[in-house]
């Protein structure tokens, strides 16, 4: 057992599915050499070689579509997309292509590959490089998405991604890589996908969120503890297929739910899950559900960050504000 | 022949001329008598397929349909000059090299009969389903060589793409990948004039497709796409190439797709009558007769037999296909979404049968 970042967490799960794997191959812009723009591939290439670590012309749609026919031609193709924000040349290939490939070859050609995604806001960084992506790439039958919030996670998220047999999107928290450390086991392990993980337990209300919210929730959490307040808090880990009965079974508990998010708010994640429980769960809830998402709007830049991503303070609001509500 | 056939407009591959005769004797390959009757049957297999299911389709018993005819020499020259174990990554008008590579016309009649079970292939046939997307088989196939690259196999894999593909990126972008990894790619650009109704010379102002290649830093030829002997050669050529670790080829093979884009297109809005018959003396399947004729390999009793036979062959295939065709189980269209079905899809089914039961 040693203690890494997520993103440390993220480089040993790639060198531990090489070392056990012949198959996986690890490439994309700036990917090999350099190690990735933020070092997550770092070293790799130096120990597997530069044939299953790997370089490639800026071109995203190649990134995805060339993972196709490797994936076809018997590999395990690990690609990284350098931004969120540069997905979408991409998108067309793991749209058209990888998320049906599948369905159009009635289950002969699988495309087990991994698209690693640095995900999500709140760097101060350029237009393109803090967006969230999850209403595009959750409505596409054929793809599973997952995004992990702590370095444990992280690695057995990724495993789990390697070795799973239909197209994976593995969003990475990027404004977390390097913000803590935990204890992660040296062997290899998987966190099953599909499966959410309670972080938090509690009674007064439910709480989902994902990927690097997931701390600011946990922190408003412990804030409002001290006013008597006792909040659970899924993480979801798997957006697609999700873990409804963990949601439901604190839904039913708790009474109250919320979805805080920085993806957008119209037709966004959050509004797939609060339809899911007002299905499943309509009886047992106190008080109509609670979006706290990201604004409709563009990405802002740096100096407009605040107002957009939820902040600790929002989240602690629209708990006591939710909290209020009576049946 | 790369280097001689450059390119140029006036400069177009050619072995057989449109009467049948060869006009370059030296570059004539060497091919079996078999395989010559196998090229030339899946031919007219493909050609007459093509007619009955325009027709199947106007008797509103077949659905879209989007035949090859005219294209048959281009895409049997591909396929001759490929080896069982290289991989071909489509566009959605090759049915030539599908029958020519062992896909069974009752699957590919079954798929256009709107059942995705026609894209089964059989085992060891590696030619991927028909991509009706414009212009991703490039990226695919980039991918393909790859993992051949990284696993050390000598397969090669072949692409096609009609001229109005070449207007997407992914035919760029994927071939320049192949080109800076040197992977073991064939890029044939089947250049039938049109993409549905708008001509080549609306789509781009470059004079050739082929020289698109110079971008990409590899061999590229004009080659006439009706002339089956000069596509099989400059195939062969790029594939061995290929093959040997030299990295991706570019070919435009120069042809005329005598039929519509699909059922639902009437080409007599944008071509005309003249044109159309101009290209009817150029019909690759005239000159390829007489070559085979020529060579001893078959005559006009053969054909008018073989011709009666693929009548009957074919009407039993469509009537076969017609007969279970349209059986498809709701779980059917769920069940490869994912390897396993999720809870959601299981959910699903489950909603709509409980519908279908309580009708």
């Amino acid at each position: 057992m040693k203690t890494l970042t997520l993103l440390q967490a993220i480089n040993e799960a790639l060198d531990q599915a090489m070392a056990h794997d012949d198959r996986v191959v690890v490439y994309g812009e700036d990917a090999g050499f350099e190690g990735g723009v933020f070092r997550v591939t770092a070293g790799l290439q130096e120990k597997y070689g530069k044939l299953r670590v790997f370089d490639t012309p800026i071109s995203e749609s190649t990134l995805t579509g060339s993972a196709i026919g490797m994936a076809i031609n018997g590999l395990l193709p690990v690609a990284e997309i350098q931004f969120d924000g540069f997905i979408f040349p991409g998108l067309t290939d793991l749209v058209t292509h990888a998320a049906r490939f599948r369905n159009r070859s009635r289950g002969q050609y699988g495309v087990p590959m991994v698209l690693r995604v640095p995900h999500g806001g709140g760097i101060r960084a350029l237009e393109h490089h803090s967006e969230s992506i999850e209403a595009f790439v959750n409505a596409v039958p054929g793809l599973k998405v997952v995004t992990p919030s702590t370095p444990y996670d992280a690695k057995g998220l990724l495993l789990a991604a390697i070795n799973d047999p239909d197209p994976v999107v593995y969003l990475e928290p990027k404004k977390i890589y390097r913000a803590g450390r935990q204890e992660v086991p040296n062997e290899m392990y998987e966190i099953p996908i599909g499966k959410a993980n309670v972080v938090k337990e509690g009674t007064d209300m439910t709480i989902v969120a994902w990927g690097s919210i997931v701390r600011i929730v946990l922190k408003a959490a412990s804030m409002v503890l001290e006013e008597g307040i006792n909040v659970e808090v899924i993480d979801l880990r798997t957006l697609v297929p999700y873990d409804k009965e963990t949601i439901i079974n604190s839904v039913k508990k708790t009474g109250k739910f919320m979805v805080v998010t920085e993806a957008v708010k119209s037709y966004g994640p959050a509004s797939e899950l609060i339809t899911m429980v007002n299905e499943k769960a309509f009886y047992s809830l106190e008080a109509a559900p609670v979006r706290l998402t990201g604004f409709d709007i563009t990405v802002p830049l740096a100096r407009g960050e605040k107002y957009h991503f939820p902040s600790e303070e929002k989240v602690v609001s629209y708990i006591r504000k939710l909290h209020k509500e009576k049946a | 022949m790369f280097k001689v056939y450059n390119g140029k407009k006036d400069k177009v591959y050619q072995i057989l001329n449109e009467k049948g005769v060869i006009i370059n004797e030296k570059d004539e390959p060497k091919l079996k008598k078999e395989t010559l009757l196998k090229m030339y049957k899946t031919a007219l297999l493909a050609r007459q397929a093509d007619i009955k299911g325009l027709q199947y389709q106007r008797q509103g018993r077949m659905l879209t349909y989007a035949p090859n005819m005219g294209q048959e020499a281009t895409q049997i020259g591909i396929a001759a000059a490929m080896e069982e174990r290289d991989w071909f990554s489509p566009m959605y008008r090759d049915l030539s090299i599908q029958l020519y590579r062992g896909e069974p016309l009752e699957n590919i009649y079954l798929y256009w009969y709107g059942n995705e079970r026609g894209s089964i292939k059989p085992s060891g046939v590696k030619n991927l389903p028909i991509n009706v997307i414009i212009g991703s088989q490039s990226n695919i196939a980039a991918g393909l060589a790859m993992a051949s690259k990284v696993r050390g196999t000598d397969e090669v894999t072949v692409f096609t793409i009609g001229d109005g593909g070449t207007s997407h990126g992914e035919f760029y972008e994927g071939l320049n990948f192949s080109g800076a990894f040197d992977l073991p790619v064939v890029a044939v650009i089947q250049n039938n004039q049109y993409a549905i109704s708008t001509p080549t010379h609306v789509a781009t102002k470059a004079d050739t497709f082929a020289q698109k290649g110079v971008a990409f830093g590899i061999p590229y030829a004009l080659v006439d796409g009706n002339d089956v002997l000069a596509v099989y050669k400059a195939v062969k050529q790029a594939i061995d190439h290929a093959r040997k670790g030299n990295g991706p080829s570019l070919i435009e093979a120069y042809t005329y797709r005598m039929g519509p884009h699909t059922t639902s297109d009437d080409p007599s809005i944008y071509r005309t009558k003249e044109e159309e018959d101009a290209w009817a003396k150029k019909d690759p399947l005239i000159r390829f007769k007489a070559y085979m004729i020529s060579k001893g390999y078959w005559s006009e009793a053969e054909e008018s037999a073989y011709l009666e036979e693929l009548d009957t062959y074919i009407g039993d295939v469509f009537r076969k296909v017609e007969s279970y065709g349209a059986e498809v189980a709701l779980e059917e269209i769920f069940e490869h979404t994912y390897k396993e079905l999720t809870d959601e899809l299981k959910e699903q089914i489950k909603e709509h049968k409980q519908f279908m039961e309580e009708l």
